[in-house]
């Protein structure tokens, strides 16, 4: 059969392209260079009857010469919607509920987005005590505690150490907590997944400052602690301070933002959101944790037995689909791509497989590389939908054989009043009207 | 001849390496002053809790002055409910599967209230109080709690051995999640 992608290109498929029941494509399709090919803009030139300007019929921006570069960037005009704060119905009452206890919550949305670098401005904020306004030249960090010299390290002693540039995702640990909720709530995907993002951090490793420090072979914790009206504190394991976190300065090519922790951060890869403390002030050496407010009231995770797990640290296997989702209608039936997003806490994705009839059968999409560590990856898959229902799931494994979990296998395992850490699938129900839901299988 | 050439490679980036290594030192000697002003935490048993002593009644006055507008503010749908989550009660919740996260309830160490509450409150001026003061606050809101006794007093020697209700109800699951709670894959 014949049918128009959207670019309105024919495309020939057969009965071999179909990878599974639903309207699953081989994703070569996709790969195919002829398809990937934009149709070259059909371009009509009137016949002239008379002289005229030469310019007739082309629009503005064509025939008057354009501004001048601004100092700093900004996007179209016709772009600026594209924001962190509106997540849908119900979301801006939070917001006004969030104000008076200043935990400001700014979600990436991710329906507009594609790639896996989250524009600076886009990348989620979360704060407990609000954005600190920061003099660099004020600010510094001291590493102290069980090492044999206490130092102090203000941003332009950091400037003169080799840095290393990783590519990372930072997820917040209630990053998709709707999903705990015994009925499906209808948070769309920016409110449901919106507390992930990914950006290039750069920095200096913190094993270098802490060579440099002498840290004792007894210690075994890192309290933590920011500049915020909060002072912001959690107990970070020295195994992972010593492994891969670092003092990050720099996202994205330019000295991170205030809301990311403006003049530096720690970053610890993998680990959920708010160990990476921002504004960064102290380092305490120690033996043990220190038990603070988020990694004991907060941050830790009801089971069904009554206890709560704690250090829930790292990152799980993880993904979501975020086109098709329910920030979005299938409008038509025809071919559409599947993509969305694939992380790991602990390293590679190794493979994503994708469902359109609820878990029923599955095929695997093709990934877009490079494939890099605790980074998101984006995956992506034909799907030609012809008004069938349909529940769209995706399922990452990562390159340690973690497979991610069902919505009813982890609840099975953790119950449902967890609050945080969720990783299963997300379910996006397809109806014949073309409306899409969050659903739970 | 690759060999070689790799391990020529290789011995002349360790040597880079380490003559960067060599001169990347600039950190400053940090002073105790320097310390003390960035490091707010307190451990449960006790080490780094401040001079200091505070009691419920003073507490309690603290609370109605600093406290209780948000904390006392009712939730907009309902006026049963508290805006910004319950600090006092859902001691009936315990050992259920919908624990109220109160520090009666859940907080398993009683250090953590005043090692949060020191750093971060009153939210609009933190660290405005004397280390008594958050003595006593960290006194009432054990008191409200039903933890201590109206006439108990609170300081570094007597606020680690405050016996918490759900001191036992966390698992440690670092480095790895207990086998009990994994999913079956």
């Amino acid at each position: 059969m014949y049918m128009h992608n959207n670019k309105g290109k024919n495309l020939q498929i057969d009965a071999t392209d179909h990878v599974a029941p639903g309207g699953l494509l081989s994703r070569r399709l996709f790969l195919n260079s002829a398809l990937a090919t934009t149709a070259a803009l059909a371009t009509t030139r009137a016949a002239y009857g008379q002289e005229d300007m030469v310019g007739e019929g082309q629009e503005d921006w064509t025939l008057y010469p354009g501004s001048d570069a601004l100092e700093y960037g900004e996007r179209s005009r016709f772009e600026v919607d594209r924001v962190r704060r509106t997540a849908g119905p119900g979301y801006q009452n939070e917001e006004f509920a969030s104000l008076r206890t200043i935990v400001h919550r700014a979600r990436t949305p991710h329906q507009d987005l594609m790639g896996t670098i989250t524009p600076s401005g886009l990348h989620f904020e979360l704060t407990h005590h609000g954005i600190p306004d920061i003099d660099p030249e004020q600010h510094a960090v001291v590493i102290h505690g069980m090492v044999k010299q206490p130092l102090k390290y203000n941003i332009e002693a950091l400037e003169n150490y080799p840095t290393i540039t990783r590519e990372h995702f930072l997820e917040c640990s209630g990053n998709s907590l709707a999903l705990w909720s015994e009925k499906p709530q209808e948070w769309n995907l920016q409110r449901m997944h919106g507390l992930l993002s990914g950006s290039q951090w750069t920095g200096v490793p913190l094993s270098t400052l802490l060579d440099e420090c002498g840290v004792s072979p007894d210690a075994k914790w890192i309290i933590a602690e920011g500049a915020d009206s909060g002072s912001l504190s959690r107990s970070i394991p020295i195994d992972k301070a010593l492994k891969d976190s670092m003092i990050a300065i720099y996202q994205n090519g330019e000295r991170i933002r205030p809301g990311q922790g403006y003049p530096m951060r720690l970053f610890n890869p993998g680990y959920e959101g708010n160990t990476s403390v921002k504004w960064i002030r102290s380092l305490h050496v120690t033996d043990r944790p220190a038990m603070s407010r988020f990694e004991t009231s907060t941050y830790t995770d009801k089971m069904p037995d009554g206890k709560a797990l704690q250090f829930t640290l790292e990152i799980d296997v993880k993904s979501m689909i975020t086109r098709p989702s329910n920030a979005m209608s299938l409008k038509k039936h025809g071919l559409y791509e599947i993509t969305g997003l694939a992380w790991s806490g602990k390293g590679k994705i190794d493979r994503v497989e994708v469902s359109v009839d609820g878990g029923k059968t599955w095929a695997e999409a093709a990934l877009e590389g490079p494939i890099q560590s605790i980074m998101l990856t984006r995956f992506r898959i034909p799907w030609l939908w012809q008004g069938e229902p349909a529940i769209l799931q995706s399922r990452a494994i990562d390159e340690f054989g973690r497979v991610q979990p069902s919505r009813s296998e982890l609840v099975e395992a953790r119950g449902t009043k967890g609050t945080y850490h969720y990783h299963g699938y997300q379910s996006w129900g397809v109806g014949t009207n073309g409306k899409i839901s969050n659903v739970y299988t | 001849m690759y060999m070689r050439k790799t391990l020529i490679i290789a011995g002349l980036l360790m040597s880079t390496q380490m003559g960067v290594a060599q001169e990347s030192r600039f950190g400053v000697p940090a002073t105790q002053a320097d310390i003390d002003k960035r490091f707010w935490s307190v451990f449960p048993d006790g080490e780094f809790l401040p001079e200091g002593e505070g009691n419920v009644a003073e507490g309690a006055e603290l609370f109605e002055y600093n406290c209780n507008l948000c904390h006392n503010y009712p939730d907009e749908n309902d006026p049963n409910k508290n805006a910004i989550g319950k600090l006092f009660g859902g001691h009936e919740t315990m050992g259920t599967d919908n624990i109220d996260r109160t520090i009666g309830s859940y907080w398993p160490h009683p250090t953590t209230v005043f090692n949060y509450i020191r750093r971060a409150m009153p939210l609009i001026a933190p660290m405005s109080l004397t280390n008594s003061e958050y003595y006593s606050l960290t006194a009432y809101l054990l008191h409200e709690n039903g933890i201590i006794g109206e006439n108990d007093v609170i300081n570094k020697d007597t606020l680690p051995k405050v016996q918490m209700p759900n001191r036992d109800g966390f698992v440690n699951a670092y480095p790895d999640i207990p086998e009990k709670y994994r999913t079956k894959q």
